[in-house]
């Protein structure tokens, strides 16, 4: 059986030079259209890229219910969302550890759209028992981009007939295209000034047709997620099954995080009343958490140190790893880290990290092991709170 | 005349240079005032708004060399700095093809092959082994150069660590270091290439700045300059600032005040003050005196010695050298506000090319005849340019849909013979569009508005001694130990508490702050 295409991909097939696709969710997007990724890195940071994320898991949730019900599944406190606003949420198994991370926006009185990283429709009915509640997976009728980069607003003033300028960080309205009903939200993957734009999957073409144009003279580059992965390690974002293993997936019990042990600790509102995995939280968070993920600042003189003993200028990687590198505080192992890049725009090697709660304050210095011409090494590294980046355009 | 507070330095000029040096003096906890005689800092390294909505900038228009220690030590990005790529370099052909070569090595190798196949090959050795050379001689040019004729312990220090290095080199590596230093560019090339667009491109980069041609002997040496940006990589301290060049001055002041530096603009100092032999401080155009214990001067050595300083305050010899410092310039530049973008014959239509480099420099020939009427006192009729289009790398140096363009042009001699004036200023502006409008007729009617800068309006507007761009001719007989005078290539003068830190000094040149770093480094080792 052949991978699918996305909605779009009439368009991103025939700008994809470099032939680079890479899979998400069964279906393949973009690597990078060029052959290197550096541009559309870039076009994120200084003008607007249009990243295909339509491979998101999408679900309607609607009827009376949806609020209770989702107050039962998310920690976010859902009763307090209100119409037109999103919620970063992530959600947990009883045990309290992470199962998966998305947006949840409230579009109506009762009716709701939740991303998810993996299928989640099974779970969602498995919980929905008792609730006046009707969950569809869109994922397949709804195509969506990410419109991401500080020209992003100007391009949707251009095009949409929504007023952009109301639209606030971690908002949603609906909106017309170029006559397409779309609906928009102030939210994305990158830390930038950024939308999310939500298109019937029958539409999806005539929409990116209509973006490109109108963001011609706005420098709009069509983006693959090379440069997004490195974008959201920049904004401190964590990526299921890079930087943690959903708690459902898990083979063993060691694998799984909770969210304090993830930094989303201000996602969880143990205030609201019983949720999945409440009491669990309740716990930790009384007891503390034995793990908390951070950010690395590797040391540019330590790696300049490394390599210059093999005769070699640091070698930095321009696309993300994502392996589990061991960091040491020491001779002491103080935990691993998950994904990492050269950060073009901050000129620094970062790094997420899972540490040891007694290695984790910010400050502390620890040591990343570097493979150097086949060598272990070890470099410095402090600890760092994220995000890496943070311009106030992001929320302005 | 006002008595003035007492600052621990001030420093002369808020080019880049200045900036760095006040930032590095400031983080040491010094108390630090910069004084800049325009309205706007930046020196050469400015954007300025011209033609509304376009933004220009106006001289320097690339960061090759920004060292990124400054860019760490200072923590520029979070002060606005952002260097984005500029992947490219195109040639445009009289015949109507090009020459490219492109950020992909597989495409460059492509493109090369498509003109010569031996080349394609030649590239990457002749990479390879810039690239060798590059990282053994990035540490010299970083240093504060030793004096070779002195014995004093740091002096001999420095020579052993310089005569480390060149051992460290291979024969084959020695040896190609020996031919950089004394042959012209154009014939360093002919031993390795033979497509006439390449070595005239690659050769075009040792003359930028001099007063010299691609057949003058030691242009061969900037080749190298090239591949020490390189070396740094990933780090990319190269390409094109956001916000234009002037937004690196603005990321160095705002390090600068965040480590307590004040920087007044429109506050021109005319008169270095001088007691007892040493610096005590300086008077501003207004009459106003500031005091301070060192005072520290990025303007160019002609300035530094010879206008601020009384000459009786100066060793005769040492000003006698400053006199025959060579500081001619030798280029000018053309800033264009256009309706739309420049369709070049060679390749129509908007693409990648207009993202990075455009150099009109077909062959050697075309190169060494433009520098033939500067010889002789003209501007070049058929001038080398070196072009980016600032709005297709960064769209908010122009309004939606509109650009602006950078054209770097050599040569247009400071001493043109009669002297420059308005009429002769725009004449070269039409020369420069002419040419232009060979490689891409739709130009003339899509400009807007035009800036033509000379010698004579950089000697005007930024105070450049005759216009030169890297405050002295970067050649042999003026660059590291006699940089600008022997026995004064330390920052030190010979004029007790008065520094120097701008491109005059070692190693000069391009928007590196190096010349700022290492001068403070020194002020603070004296203190």
């Amino acid at each position: 059986m052949m991978l699918r295409g996305t909605p779009f991909h009439s368009r991103t097939s025939a700008l994809c030079q470099s032939q680079n696709w890479r899979r998400w969710g069964g279906c393949v997007v973009a690597g990078s259209y060029e052959l290197n990724h550096d541009r559309e890195y870039y076009a994120i940071r200084a003008a607007a890229g249009l990243i295909d994320v339509s491979p998101l898991y999408k679900y309607l949730i609607r009827g009376r219910g949806a609020v209770a019900f989702l107050d039962r599944v998310v920690t976010r406190n859902v009763a307090r969302c209100a119409e037109g606003q999103v919620l970063y949420t992530p959600w947990c198994d009883e045990a309290g550890k992470v199962m998966d991370d998305g947006t949840l926006a409230r579009l109506g009185e009762e009716a709701f759209r939740l991303t998810a990283a993996e299928p989640t429709l099974r779970w969602l009915l498995d919980n929905a028992t008792g609730f006046d509640v009707t969950i569809d997976d869109i994922t397949e009728s709804t195509a969506a981009l990410a419109l991401q980069g500080p020209a992003a607003r100007d391009i949707l003033r251009n095009v949409a007939d929504a007023d952009m300028d109301t639209l606030r960080y971690f908002r949603s309205t609906t909106a017309t295209i170029h006559g397409i009903p779309v609906s928009i939200s102030r939210t994305g993957y990158t830390g930038d000034l950024g939308y999310e734009i939500w298109v019937a999957a029958e539409d999806a073409e005539p929409l990116w047709d209509a973006l490109i144009g109108g963001g011609r003279d706005y420098g709009i580059t069509p983006t693959g997620i090379l440069a997004l992965d490195v974008a959201r390690i920049e904004a401190g974002l964590i990526l299921l099954d890079v930087d943690y293993v959903p708690a459902h997936r898990a083979l063993i019990e060691s694998r799984t995080s909770s969210p304090f042990e993830l930094g989303l600790g201000w996602t969880v509102k143990l205030d609201k009343g019983p949720f999945i995995g409440s009491s669990a939280l309740q716990r930790e968070k009384r007891e503390g958490s034995s793990w908390q993920l951070r950010g690395l600042d590797v040391d540019w003189e330590s790696l300049e140190r490394v390599y210059g003993e093999v005769g070699l200028p640091p070698q930095l990687p321009m696309i993300a790893w994502r392996t589990s590198v061991p960091v040491y505080d020491g001779g002491r192992q103080a935990g691993y880290a998950t994904s990492g890049c050269w950060s073009p725009i901050l000129k620094k090697y970062i790094v997420l990290a899972h540490l040891h709660s007694q290695h984790a304050r910010p400050g502390t210095a620890l040591q990343m092991e570097v493979t150097v011409e086949h060598q272990r090494k070890r470099a410095a590294a402090s600890v760092v709170e994220t995000p890496f980046f943070n311009p106030e355009r992001k929320r302005a | 005349m006002t008595k003035g507070a007492h600052y621990d330095a001030i420093i002369i000029g808020g080019g880049h240079n200045g900036l760095v040096n006040a930032a590095y003096l400031a983080r040491a906890g010094k108390r630090v005032l910069v004084l800049e005689r325009r309205h706007v800092l930046g020196g050469a390294t400015v954007t300025e708004e011209i033609f509304p909505g376009f933004k220009y900038t106006v001289l320097s228009y690339v960061v090759s060399l920004l060292r990124p220690e400054i860019i760490r030590e200072l923590d520029l990005p979070s002060h606005g700095l952002e260097i984005l790529p500029l992947e490219s370099t195109v040639t445009p052909l009289p015949n109507g093809d090009y020459l490219g070569r492109w950020a992909d090595h597989d495409q460059t190798r492509r493109e090369l092959y498509r003109h010569s196949p031996r080349d394609a090959d030649a590239y990457d050795d002749y990479g390879k082994l810039m690239y060798h050379l590059a990282y053994a001689v990035k540490p010299i040019v970083g240093m504060v150069p030793p004096d070779p004729t002195s014995l004093s312990v740091k002096d001999l220090r420095g020579l052993l660590k310089v005569g480390k290095h060149f051992r460290s080199l291979g024969e084959e590596q020695f040896h190609a270091l020996f031919k950089l230093m004394t042959m012209s560019s154009s014939d360093f090339l002919d031993e390795w290439f033979e497509t006439v667009p390449l070595k005239a491109t690659m050769s075009a980069s040792g003359i930028i700045g001099t007063f010299l041609g691609p057949r003058s002997p030691g242009t061969a040496y900037v080749l190298l300059h090239h591949y020490m940006g390189e070396l740094d990589g990933a780090f990319r301290a190269w390409g094109f600032a956001r916000g234009g060049t002037g937004a690196i001055s603005a990321s160095i002041a705002g390090a600068a005040r965040k480590f307590g530096a004040e920087i007044r603009t429109e506050a021109g100092v005319t008169q270095v003050t001088v007691k007892d032999g040493r610096a005590t401080g300086v008077v501003l155009d207004n009459g106003d005196e500031i005091s301070a214990r060192v005072v520290v001067s990025g303007l160019d050595p002609k300035h530094t010695f010879l206008n601020l300083v009384e000459a009786n305050h100066l060793p005769g010899d040492f000003v006698d050298t400053i006199r025959r410092f060579k500081i001619r310039g030798s280029s000018g530049k053309v800033n264009l506000s256009l309706s739309e973008l420049p369709n070049f014959t060679c390749l129509p239509g908007v693409g990648p090319h207009l993202r990075g480099a455009i150099s009109i420099s077909p062959s050697v020939d075309y190169i060494e005849r433009a520098y033939d009427d500067a010889k002789y006192g003209d501007f070049s009729r058929r001038p080398y340019m070196d072009i980016i289009i600032p709005s297709m790398i960064d769209p908010t140096m122009a309004p939606p849909g509109k650009h602006v363009m950078s054209i770097f042009v050599q040569y247009a001699p400071s001493d043109l013979t009669g002297g420059w004036n308005e009429t002769k200023r725009e004449a070269f502006g039409d020369a420069v569009i002419n040419t232009l409008s060979q490689f891409a007729p739709n130009l003339p009617s899509a400009i807007l508005h035009r800036q033509v800068m000379t010698p004579w309006d950089m000697e005007r507007d930024m105070g450049l001694t005759q216009g030169n761009i890297f405050h002295g001719e970067l050649s042999l007989h003026q660059l590291f130990f006699l940089r600008p005078a022997p026995a004064w290539c330390d920052y030190s003068t010979p004029l007790k508490n008065y520094y120097q830190c701008g491109s005059g000094t070692h190693p000069g040149g391009g928007i590196s702050g190096w010349s700022g770093r290492l001068a403070a480094l020194k002020v603070l080792k004296d203190w």
